[in-house]
């Protein structure tokens, strides 16, 4: 069902934890659906600096979770926000149909991050 | 890497006796049974001796059994059967909220069809109350349909005391007995019940056969019409190799039941104690001790089922989950929401179902894999010892196990 890739971020995750006092948090998903996935971000001159993920998910939403941490470090605010969950998805190899649409909700956990990050920022 | 297999609730191994006796008729013996000459007369005498080795196992007479492909054509048969049987007495269908979809979508396509349906809650253990079973009666009610056992926690339902209401209000009962039936003894007669259906690839027949036990004198609509198999109860050319392995497995598993009966549910009772002794925040999906003696349904709180069924699977080990993502749909088992199991926790629920061929070796292997598992995926959660409260109620109530 999942591509190798998805297996190994699944099995391997990037980036898991979180990071205190981090410039931007972001939260999408909620619990009846089975996904909800935290981003945390330290950001510096713009720059990701460092990314973090929790996720409570199944296989498809831990590896696009990762995925897209490992695709945002060292990304500008702005080319990190044009990330999109189609392109982790890609980056993955793919995911079955029926994962695109509910596990796949990584980056708008990223762009809520950011979101997050421009709030305290001004 | 060693392969272990808890999910019998699913399906089960033919066993190697029964695959052997099922060869001769792929082979030689490929006769249609209805036929009147010597290739259907070789096979005719084996369709009626599974028919007995059937009828031996949930004791009826073999004039009751019906064959047919599977449980759901059974459940779809008993229903709609009945249904279309009774139009003239009424049209009320009284059912549970626990049901196999093979019940409840059938019911629900009963109600666009004019019927009305009740579908009896339970309660948290995931039992029922007899009592609003029996207020729920009217005289419009043409049947009563309640699972012997639940597939995914294994609650056994208090059967025979179902079938006195039903007799008592004069009442038809159906009975999905598809997880019972080859795990723990089912008496027909006992049990009060009219309909009955069974399935052979949950007792170590293959899969494509099952069987309807129609209680002598219940009047009943075919769901197939056709040939004359069955009596004109059920059309269709018998499936031989399969009802000759039917009627095997069910010899099999009748003769072997008390005993492993005792050892699986001793190898069950090992793998929920370790569990529960050793893992925290976990919860017990179902009756604490009325269910089948090889399901064993535990949630396991802060993480999600498909995930942790993916490690199981990495490590060798097949087991099922409520969790939305392993149903296809977006929402949890509707067993796990009947049972008012926090929806977080319903997406953690995990299902063991052993069967005769598991262990001691392999209660211990899964004893010893699981605790790293669950606490790898509780690090990776946003759920797990969340210093901050999270922004939606649901979240918060998990911690309070």
């Amino acid at each position: 069902m999942y591509s190798d890739k998805v297996m190994d971020h699944f099995s391997n995750p990037r980036n898991v934890g979180e990071i205190e006092n981090a410039d931007g948090i972001g939260e999408v998903g909620n619990a009846s659906c089975g996904d909800i996935m935290k981003i945390f971000l330290k950001v510096e001159n713009n720059v990701i600096k460092d990314i973090k993920f929790k996720t409570f998910g199944c296989g498809a939403a831990i590896a696009t979770s990762s995925m897209v941490t490992e695709m945002a470090m060292g990304k500008t605010i702005d080319e990190a926000m044009e990330l999109t969950n189609a392109a982790v998805a890609e980056a993955l190899d793919g995911l079955p149909t029926q994962k695109m649409h509910c596990s796949n909700l990584a980056a708008d956990a990223l762009h809520e991050a950011i979101k997050n990050y421009k709030e305290k920022h001004g | 890497m060693k392969r272990i297999y808890m999910d019998n609730n699913a399906t089960t191994a033919v066993r190697p006796e029964v695959l052997e006796a099922m060869l001769p008729f792929y082979r030689e013996q490929f006769g249609n049974p209805s036929s009147v000459h010597w290739a259907g007369r070789a096979v005719a005498g084996a369709v009626e001796k599974a028919r007995e080795q059937v009828a031996r196992l949930i004791n009826c007479s073999p004039a009751e059994v019906v064959f047919l492909s599977c449980g759901s054509e059974g459940d779809n048969m008993a229903i709609k059967g009945t249904a279309d049987a009774l139009r003239d007495k009424g049209n009320h269908i009284i059912t549970t909220a626990v049901e196999h979809p093979a019940v409840l979508e059938t019911c629900k396509f009963m109600e666009k069809q004019g019927y009305r349906v009740t579908y009896l809650p339970v309660d948290r253990d995931g039992m029922l109350d007899l009592g609003e079973l029996e207020a729920a009666i009217t005289d419009q009610t043409i049947l009563i349909s309640v699972m012997w056992a639940n597939n995914e926690t294994g609650n056994l339902y208090p059967i025979e005391e179902i079938g006195a209401i039903a007799r008592k209000y004069k009442v038809r009962f159906h009975t999905d007995a598809v997880q019972a039936v080859g795990k723990v003894p089912v008496d027909v007669q006992k049990a009060n019940v009219d309909l009955l259906v069974l399935s052979g690839h949950k007792l170590g027949a293959p899969k494509g056969v099952g069987a309807i036990y129609i209680r002598r004198g219940t009047k009943m609509t075919p769901l197939l019409h056709g040939g004359h198999q069955e009596r004109n109860r059920r059309a269709g050319t018998h499936n031989v190799a399969a009802l000759v392995g039917l009627g095997l497995a069910c010899e099999l598993a009748g003769a072997e039941m008390d005993a492993t009966m005792a050892r699986v549910r001793r190898l069950r009772e090992k793998l929920e104690q370790g569990i529960m002794n050793v893992i925290p925040d976990v919860k017990l999906n179902g009756h604490p001790t009325q269910r089948l003696p090889n399901t064993l349904n535990i949630s396991f709180a802060y993480i999600e089922g498909e995930s942790l069924l993916l490690n199981f699977d990495m490590k060798g080990v097949a087991a099922s989950s409520g969790s939305a993502c392993t149903s296809g749909s977006l929402e949890p088992s509707h067993v796990m929401g009947a049972m008012c199991v926090e929806v977080t926790l319903a997406h953690s629920s995990t299902r063991f179902s052993l069967g005769r061929d598991n262990t001691e070796e392999d209660v211990d292997y899964v004893l010893e894999i699981l605790p790293p598992i669950v606490q790898r995926l509780r690090e990776m959660s946003p759920l797990y010892n969340c210093k901050e409260p999270l922004s939606c109620e649901e979240c918060n109530i998990v911690r309070r196990i």
